[in-house]
């Protein structure tokens, strides 16, 4: 293949997965000029990390549990619970940091246990399970705080969310350590990348030509590089930004190269096929919302640590911007189809838009509408984009 | 009386790859029974569809003439307007609707957009008193049985002013008095001077109530019988039904047949839903090593449900037997626990039960047996794709990689993937549910020669085919399946397409 036909193509055959990658870098350029290019100051940039952070945490749990054909509402509710339970033992019963991170990671697991009894061995469907869950586990969280807000966190609680490794190797006005860790980064995409592609063609796969690999390769690099320069001349590496990234690469490794990410994408892909292949569908299940949860449960702590205390109405509507992350990504509505890479691009999507907005000065009500839109036709274009691959198969 | 109500003249309708029906002529006269027979598969449904407008006019060549004049039904809305209503195998009635809804429904009696209930449930009686059957319009169809449904779609179709009304295996789903009533009632609409075509396999009913029987072959129209002839017995309608010659569609095979490696000891099930149905009723058999058995029987004799049933009780209650792998008893009672035991089953629909069309070769090739390539739960990447690989060029799946889309590729190479898919898992036993349904001939020879390849490598092979041709051309032992009970086995020797359609019709009377 040519590189200009692969170019052509990232614009027409596989725009379904290239689209929200266009999209992403249009919004960017848009909010650039639209602020006079503070979106993309050193600041706002470590901003938008810290500000959205928990919603692309959400987004990774999220996606599984609609790859599968499920979906979860009550992750808004989970997150102000399990920030409230941390909150509680934090600041009322004088528990350490650590005591109240693992009680609140603790506490979503288990309530996705819950949900996911229900859904996977009495068969109700998620939408009502996790609907039933919105509204328990908000009374519950106002329960636990007994109505009032909780705060402030003492010192070290409010690292998770708003700490940096700072320093740790020197700054000459910007931070070694964090350049480091951008390099390091670079460094092991490019060896996985290469890797991945000396394995498809020693199996006799088709690959990209040259030029394309290392024409998309550089760009990353420059692009990932660039980013850590713009943060490492503001404030260093953010703690949040570190725990983003193991997740991240946690996860996407569960999807694509697991046996348990396998057996998801076949549930959602065909139910029927997938139990008559030996999937065991209700374990699978199960453990997807009990991962949710678990999810939902560190959300709450970052969301607790960075707003400094618990309220009793935290978390509202972080479930519709964990959903919405996840369609604007790609995912498809009837289950099978999705990707954690393009639900952390949705979720930046949504980030950038938010934040473009807030900077420009935009009221809350105007921010609802361009996102309510943005959702609807990304899902307009998905289903755009499967009736045309069925008209041509 | 002598008129004909219904002429189709050199009906041809082809699908992609595939000549459905070919110059079928069909002629019905006013006022008369008019039975289909054909094997499954033949074209009779297809034939059917055309009639009744799913397939529109155009979409097919020939001609329709329907008292007199040309029909051009372009959907079903058209030809129901003429008086032509067709009733489906499957039920078209909605469960929680009541009886008189049901009937009504799309053609509702209203004033003004309200509908007029005191109207609608009157002529609902009185279409039920037609049909004869004693219930109230207002209860709810889904509390009523098979039978009684099947009697509120004749009256949903009597509401319609029907001139010809169609039935697509009306009593397959019946027990022997609620068939007996609705032959009855078909005998007295017959009276009133509707004419009925019935499709059926129930020679022995056609026999009872057929003035004229067209039989239909391999998409084309062999004869049409008058009943009233005594020698237009069953023994005469299955000579028309299987009167093809075997020619060498079949792989030469030399057996080399070891000991059983899988039995069944009197398997029964039940329906999943209605209580009291049994569909499987203490069926036994067995399969020995490089041996290819086959299991004929017609449509609702049970064949699947019994393969899924054995297959981790993917179908109905299970209610008792047992499975033997080698002499020794295993549990088969999640599918899991039946793929460790050594048994493939291969759907006999690939797209709803064997494939994840949105995905790869690659990724539906491993499906079942991800636990061979993996370790610590991560799936060997490059492993994967040297199976896929290596299914991929061993059964001739013609796609450049293992990359492809399943959703696009032809029905003999989806075949293939899933072939390839249950090989992976190292199966001792493959049960084949109808391995060559929509495939085309040639496609169908080289699965054929999969099938031997996997018997002379010492699998044991359980076919089920509609297509008897197909059972006797790869089979080395036939098994018949009646109405779900094993009603004989033949080795292929001494087996032949009247012999099997005998034993495949035994109704549960004469064995009693």
């Amino acid at each position: 293949m040519t590189l200009s036909t692969e170019l052509k193509d990232i614009f027409t055959k596989n725009l379904r997965t290239s689209g929200i990658y266009i999209a992403f870098v249009l919004i960017i350029v848009l909010f650039s000029i639209l602020t006079n290019g503070l979106l993309l100051s050193p600041t706002n940039i470590t901003n938008i990390v810290l500000q959205y952070s928990y919603v692309l945490i959400l987004a990774l749990g999220m996606i599984i549990v609609i790859v599968a054909g499920h979906i979860d509402l009550s992750v808004g509710s989970l997150v102000a619970l399990t920030g409230a339970v941390s909150a509680v033992l934090v600041i009322k019963h004088d528990m350490p940091w650590w005591v109240g991170m693992l009680a609140g990671i603790a506490v979503g697991a288990i309530c996705g246990l819950w949900q996911g009894f229900w859904v996977a061995y009495v068969g109700i469907p998620a939408f009502i399970v996790t609907l039933a869950g919105m509204l328990l586990f908000r009374g519950l969280t106002y329960e636990v705080l007994n109505n009032v807000s909780l705060s402030p966190f003492p010192g070290e609680y409010g690292q998770i969310a708003g700490g940096f490794l700072n320093g740790l190797l020197g700054g000459y006005g910007f931070d070694t350590f964090t350049l480091v860790i951008g390099v390091i980064a670079v460094a092991g995409l490019v060896y996985s990348q290469w890797r991945n592609r000396q394995g498809r063609i020693k199996y006799g796969q088709s690959v990209e030509s040259m030029a394309m690999f290392a024409g998309k390769n550089v760009i990353t690099a420059i692009i990932i590089l660039w980013f850590f320069w713009q943060i490492a001349t503001s404030r260093g590496m953010p703690i949040v930004l570190i725990i983003l990234a193991v997740l991240i690469l946690g996860y996407h490794t569960l999807t694509t190269r697991t046996v348990f990410g396998r057996h998801v994408y076949a549930i959602g892909g065909n139910l029927s096929a997938a139990k008559l292949s030996g999937v065991n569908v209700k374990k699978i299940n199960l453990w997807i919302f009990i991962n949710m949860g678990l999810l939902a449960g560190v959300a709450g702590v970052v969301f607790s640590s960075r707003s400094n205390g618990a309220q009793p109405g935290a978390g509202n509507m972080f479930e519709l911007d964990a959903i919405a992350a996840c369609f604007i990504g790609g995912a498809s509505t009837t289950g099978g189809v999705g990707r954690v890479t393009g639900a952390i691009v949705g979720g930046l999507v949504m980030a950038v838009l938010s934040n473009g907005m807030q900077l420009m000065g935009v009221g809350a009500s105007t921010q609802q509408i361009v996102k309510g839109i943005v959702l609807l036709l990304a899902v307009a274009f998905d289903i755009y984009n499967k009736r045309r691959a069925g008209a041509t198969s | 009386m002598d008129t004909t109500i219904l002429q189709m003249q050199e009906i041809t309708k082809t699908f992609p790859g595939v000549k459905a029906l070919d110059n079928v002529n069909l002629s019905v006269k006013t006022g008369e029974i008019h039975a289909i027979c054909g094997e499954n598969g033949a074209g009779k449904s297809t034939l059917m569809k055309v009639l009744s407008g799913v397939y529109p006019h155009g979409s097919y060549e020939g001609q329709i003439i329907f008292e007199g004049e040309e029909l051009k039904a372009s959907s079903i809305k058209d030809s129901e307007a003429k008086g032509i209503v067709i009733i489906h195998q499957e039920l078209a009635l909605v469960p929680y609707l009541s009886v008189a809804e049901n009937i009504f429904l799309g053609n509702e009696t209203s004033r003004g957009g309200f509908i007029d209930w005191n109207e609608t449930n009157h002529r609902a009686a009185d279409l039920l008193r037609r049909v004869g059957l004693d219930e109230l319009p207002i209860t709810q169809v889904g509390q009523l049985g098979v039978g009684k449904q099947q009697l509120v779609e004749i009256a949903k179709a009597l509401s319609k002013n029907v001139k010809l009304l169609i039935l697509d295996e009306p009593t397959a789903a019946l027990n022997d008095d609620d068939s007996e009533h609705l032959l009855n009632l078909l005998r007295g609409l017959r009276e009133q001077g509707i004419t009925s075509i019935i499709i059926s396999h129930k020679l022995g009913e056609i026999e009872d109530i057929a003035n004229t029987t067209t039989i239909i072959r391999d998409g084309q129209s062999i004869e049409a019988l008058d009943m009233a002839d005594p020698a237009s017995n069953q023994n005469r309608i299955i000579r028309g039904m299987v009167g093809r010659e075997l020619s060498s569609r079949y792989p030469d095979r030399e057996p080399k047949i070891g000991d059983v490696v899988f039995e069944v000891r009197d398997w029964s099930l039940q329906h999943p839903v209605q209580q009291d149905r049994t569909v499987v009723d203490n069926a036994s058999l067995n399969v020995r090593a490089g041996e290819i058995v086959g299991i004929a029987g017609l449509m609702g004799a049970g064949r699947t449900e019994l393969a899924m049933s054995i297959f981790g009780r993917s179908y109905g209650r299970y209610s008792s037997g047992s499975v033997l792998m080698g002499g020794k008893q295993v549990d088969t009672s999640t599918v899991e626990k039946a793929i460790k035991a050594g048994i493939a089953y291969v759907s006999e629909d690939r797209k709803k039960f064997g494939l994840n069309l949105i995905e790869d070769i690659r990724v539906n090739t491993t499906a079942a047996g991800l636990g061979k390539i993996s370790s610590n739960g991560f799936v060997n990447g490059n492993k994967e794709i040297q199976i896929a690989e290596h299914y991929r060029k061993s059964m001739r799946i013609k796609t450049p990689n293992v990359m492809a889309k399943v959703g696009n590729l032809s029905g003999g190479n989806q075949q293939k993937v899933v072939l390839g898919k249950w090989l992976h898992t190292a199966p001792e036993l493959l049960i084949l549910d109808e391995p060559t349904r929509g495939i085309d001939v040639g496609a169908k020879y080289e699965i054929y020669t999969i099938i031997n390849e996997l018997a002379a490598a010492g699998k044991a092979v359980l076919v089920i085919s509609s297509e008897l041709p197909e059972l006797l051309g790869i089979c080395d032992r036939i098994y018949t399946l009646a109405y779900g009970r094993m009603t004989g086995q033949l080795p292929v020797a001494e087996a032949t397409q009247e012999r099997l359609m005998e034993l495949m019709t035994i109704e549960k009377e004469s064995t009693r």
